[in-house]
C-alpha cells in the first residue's frame, strides 16, 4: 500500500507557517540592509548599534527588575497556594481554586484595564511598582498550577517516613519535601519569568512615565525607530526565552 | 516483661466509618505480633495510631510504661516500614539509611559505622550509592527495613511490607524478615491481609474485622480453634454445617444432629449446652476420603457422598463431595499407598470420615454469623502459605447449601 504524502505535507506547511517569520526575522537581523527587503551581505552592525542604544538598556533593566521580582514573589506565593489547594479540601478551597485559575482565562486587556482602574482609584503612582504588582497577580496562577500538578502525583508517605524517623515537620519540609518539589517550583518560576519578560498588554496599561519595559520599547521602536535594530533585539530575546524554556523542561523531565 | 505495648480502648472514626472500634490489645516485648484482617478492618489505622499519624478518638496507647498517645510521630521510639517503602527518591541508599541518625545529630563517625553495619545486615554494601529508582522491589524493601532499624526503635511497624512484591520474592523476604527479627530482637507489629504471611511469621496474631478484634492467639490456636465463624472462614478453608447439640458425652465430646447426616460427634471445649444451635466446622484436610467404608470407633464420624468435582493441585487434590444439601471441600494428599489403587474420580460414591477432635463448633447467632455467608472477597496475593490451596484458588471454601 502506498503511503499517503498528506501528513508530511501538512507537517511542512505547519512548520513553515510557524517558523518562517522567525527565521526571516533572525536572518534579517544579520542583514546589512536598512530596510530588509534585499540581502546586502552579512553584518553585525545592528547588534553593534544595539550596544549604544541607552533607552533599550534602560528598558531591559526595568524588565529584568520586574521579572526577577515578580518571579521570586509569585514562586513563594504560588507554591504556598498550591499546597493549600492540595492539602485541604473544603468549599472555601473550591473558591480559592477558581480565584487562582481565573487569571489564566481572563483576557489580558481586561486584567490590564481593571488593574489600571484599581491603581488610579487607590492613588498609587504608576511605575515599576505597579507593573510588578500586576505581573505578580498573573504569575502566581501559573506557578500554582505547575506546582499543583506536581503535588498531585507526589507520594506524601515520604513526609510521614521522615517524621517517623525523627524529623520535625519543619525538617521534613526542608530536607525532603522542598528538594523533591524543587523541579516543579523551578519550572513554574521559569514560566512566570518568561511570561513577565514579554508581557505587553497588561504592562502597557499599568506602566507610568519612566517605567518603559522592553516589549513596550520595542513597540514604540516599530512605530518610530529602526526595524533592523528590533530584529537584532528580538533575536536575542528569542535566544534567552528558548534557553529558559529548555532549562525548565529539563527540570520537569528529570524526575521521571 | 508482659504488656510492653498496650492499646487501651482505642477508637477512631473517619466521618461515619468506625475504622477502629474500642480495641484493647497488649503485646509482649520482643514478640512478632500480627494484625490480620480483610482490607478496611482497621488494622492499618491501628498501626498509624501507634506511629502517631492518627490521633485516636478514645483510648490511650502505652509503650514501655509511658503514655505516648499525645506524642508527635518524631518523638516516638517506633519506626515504620511503609507499604510503598517511602524511600527518599533524591537520596542514595546510604543517605536514606543514615537519615534517622543525621536527624538525631549523631557524630559523623558513628553514623558511618552504623550505616555500614546496616548495609551488611541487608547485604547491600555494594549498592550504597545507588538511588531508590535503580533498585529492585526486594532491594527497596531491604533499604526500608535498614532505614527503620537504624534508629533502634522499641517497636518496628510493618504495614503490608510484602504486598508489592511478587510471590517468589515475597517468600524469600518472609524468611529474611524472620531472620532479622531473630537477630535484632525488637518487637515487630506486622499488618497484613495475607494469612500465609501472618501464620508463618507471627508469635501471636490478632484477627480483626470491622474495626474489632475477633480473636487473639498463636497461629495454631487461631487455625485449630477459631473463636468465631469469621475467623474460621477467614483463616484457611473451612466447611460449615448447621446443626444442634443433642447430647453431651464423656471427655468433653458431644453428639450433634446435622440434617441429612448420621449422628455426628464433636469435641466441645466451649461448653455449648444441649439444644443450642451451632455451626460445625471441619477443615478440608481433616477429612479422609475412601471407596471402602472406614472402620468406626466412638469418636469417628463417617458419611457417604458422591464426588462432584476433582481438582488436581500438585501437592494435594481437592474434591468436592456432595452429601445431602452440602457440597464439601476435601483435600487429600498424595502418597505411595494412595497410588496403589486407582485414584478416585468424578461421580464415584465415596466415604468421608473425620475424627471428632478435628471438627470445632461455633455457637450460631453469635455476632459475626450474618457475615459468614457474605465473606470478604479474596484479595489478590492470598495465595501462599498455610491455606493448603497454594495455588491461587479462593482461600475460603464453604460447604455451600444448595
Amino acid at each position: 500500500m502506498k503511503h499517503s504524502r498528506l501528513p508530511l505535507i501538512t507537517l511542512i506547511l505547519v512548520l513553515v507557517f510557524f517558523y518562517l517569520p522567525i527565521i526571516v526575522l533572525v536572518a534579517n537581523s544579520f542583514n546589512a540592509s536598512r530596510f530588509g527587503g534585499t540581502w546586502e551581505g552579512f553584518s553585525l552592525v545592528w547588534y553593534k548599534r544595539l550596544l549604544h542604544e541607552r533607552d533599550i538598556w534602560r528598558a531591559l533593566e526595568n524588565t529584568l527588575i520586574i521579572a526577577v521580582g515578580a518571579t521570586v514573589v509569585s514562586a513563594v506565593l504560588g507554591t504556598t497556594a498550591a499546597f493549600a489547594l492540595h492539602r485541604f479540601a473544603s468549599r472555601i478551597q473550591k473558591v480559592h481554586y477558581v480565584l487562582i485559575y481565573t487569571p489564566l482565562v481572563v483576557p489580558e486587556i481586561l486584567m490590564g484595564m481593571s488593574l489600571l482602574l484599581l491603581f488610579v482609584a487607590m492613588k498609587i503612582q504608576l511605575g515599576l511598582f505597579t507593573i510588578f504588582l500586576a505581573h505578580v497577580t498573573f504569575c502566581i496562577s501559573y506557578v500554582a498550577m505547575v506546582v499543583l500538578a506536581r503535588l498531585q502525583d507526589f507520594d506524601f508517605s515520604v513526609i510521614e517516613a521522615a517524621q517517623d524517623l525523627g524529623a520535625s515537620w519543619w525538617t521534613a519540609a526542608t530536607r525532603v519535601l522542598l528538594p523533591l518539589l524543587f523541579p516543579g517550583i523551578a519550572a513554574g518560576a521559569l514560566l512566570a519569568f518568561t511570561l513577565s519578560l514579554d508581557d505587553f498588554v497588561i504592562t502597557f496599561f499599568v506602566a507610568g512615565p519612566g517605567s518603559t519595559t522592553l516589549p513596550i520599547r520595542i513597540y514604540s521602536m516599530i512605530k518610530h525607530g529602526s526595524p533592523p535594530l528590533i530584529n537584532a533585539l528580538s533575536t536575542i530575546l528569542l535566544l534567552v526565552t528558548f534557553a529558559a524554556v529548555w532549562f525548565s523542561q529539563r527540570l520537569t523531565e528529570e524526575k521521571s | 516483661m508482659s504488656d510492653f505495648l498496650e492499646f487501651k480502648d482505642v477508637s477512631k472514626h473517619f466521618g461515619k466509618v468506625r475504622a477502629v472500634d474500642h480495641v484493647s490489645l497488649s503485646i509482649k516485648k520482643g514478640e512478632f505480633f500480627s494484625l490480620l484482617g480483610p482490607s478496611g478492618c482497621g488494622k492499618t489505622t491501628l498501626l498509624r495510631i501507634l506511629a502517631g499519624f492518627e490521633y485516636p478518638d478514645t483510648g490511650r496507647v502505652i509503650l514501655d510504661g509511658q503514655d505516648i498517645t499525645d506524642l508527635p510521630p518524631n518523638h516516638r521510639k517506633v519506626n515504620t516500614i511503609f507499604q510503598s517503602y517511602a524511600l527518599f527518591p533524591h537520596m542514595t541508599v546510604w543517605q536514606n539509611i543514615a537519615f534517622g541518625l543525621q536527624i538525631a545529630r549523631r557524630p559523623r563517625a558513628e553514623i558511618s559505622e552504623e550505616v555500614d553495619k546496616m548495609l551488611a545486615l541487608i547485604q547491600m554494601k555494594d549498592q550504597a550509592h545507588k538511588r531508590p529508582d535503580q533498585l529492585s522491589g526486594g532491594q527497596k524493601q531491604r533499604v526500608a527495613v535498614a532505614r527503620a532499624l537504624i534508629n533502634k526503635p522499641q517497636v518496628l511497624l510493618l504495614d503490608e511490607p510484602l504486598a508489592a512484591l511478587d510471590l517468589k520474592l515475597r517468600q524469600r523476604m518472609l524468611i529474611e524478615l524472620d531472620q532479622i527479627h531473630d537477630e535484632v530482637g525488637i518487637t515487630f507489629l506486622y499488618v497484613t491481609h495475607d494469612q500465609g504471611e501472618a501464620m508463618s511469621l507471627s508469635d501471636r496474631i490478632a484477627v480483626m474485622n470491622g474495626g474489632k478484634i475477633e480473636q487473639i492467639g498463636t497461629p495454631g490456636e487461631i487455625y485449630e480453634a477459631p473463636k468465631s465463624s469469621f475467623v474460621a472462614a477467614f483463616i484457611g478453608d473451612a466447611n460449615f454445617f448447621e446443626g444442634k447439640v443433642v447430647e453431651l458425652l464423656d471427655d468433653n465430646f458431644c453428639r450433634l444432629e446435622v440434617e441429612g447426616f448420621p449422628d455426628v460427634v464433636c469435641y466441645n471445649d466451649n461448653q455449648i449446652h444441649v439444644g443450642n444451635p451451632v455451626y460445625l466446622s471441619v477443615r478440608p484436610e481433616k477429612f479422609r476420603i475412601s471407596r471402602d467404608r472406614p472402620l468406626e470407633d466412638n469418636h469417628h464420624n463417617v458419611v457417604q457422598g458422591r464426588v462432584e468435582d476433582v481438582i488436581y493441585l500438585g501437592s494435594v487434590t481437592k474434591y468436592w463431595v456432595r452429601v445431602q444439601d452440602y457440597r464439601i471441600s476435601v483435600y487429600q494428599q498424595h502418597s505411595r499407598f494412595m497410588l496403589d489403587e486407582k485414584p478416585i474420580t468424578w461421580k464415584e460414591i465415596v466415604w468421608l470420615s473425620w475424627h471428632g477432635d478435628d471438627g470445632f463448633m461455633l455457637e450460631r447467632y453469635s455476632e459475626s454469623d450474618e457475615k459468614l455467608m457474605e465473606l470478604p472477597p479474596d484479595e489478590p496475593g492470598d495465595t501462599n502459605g498455610v491455606s493448603l490451596g497454594a495455588n491461587g484458588l479462593p482461600v475460603v471454601a464453604r460447604a455451600t447449601r444448595t
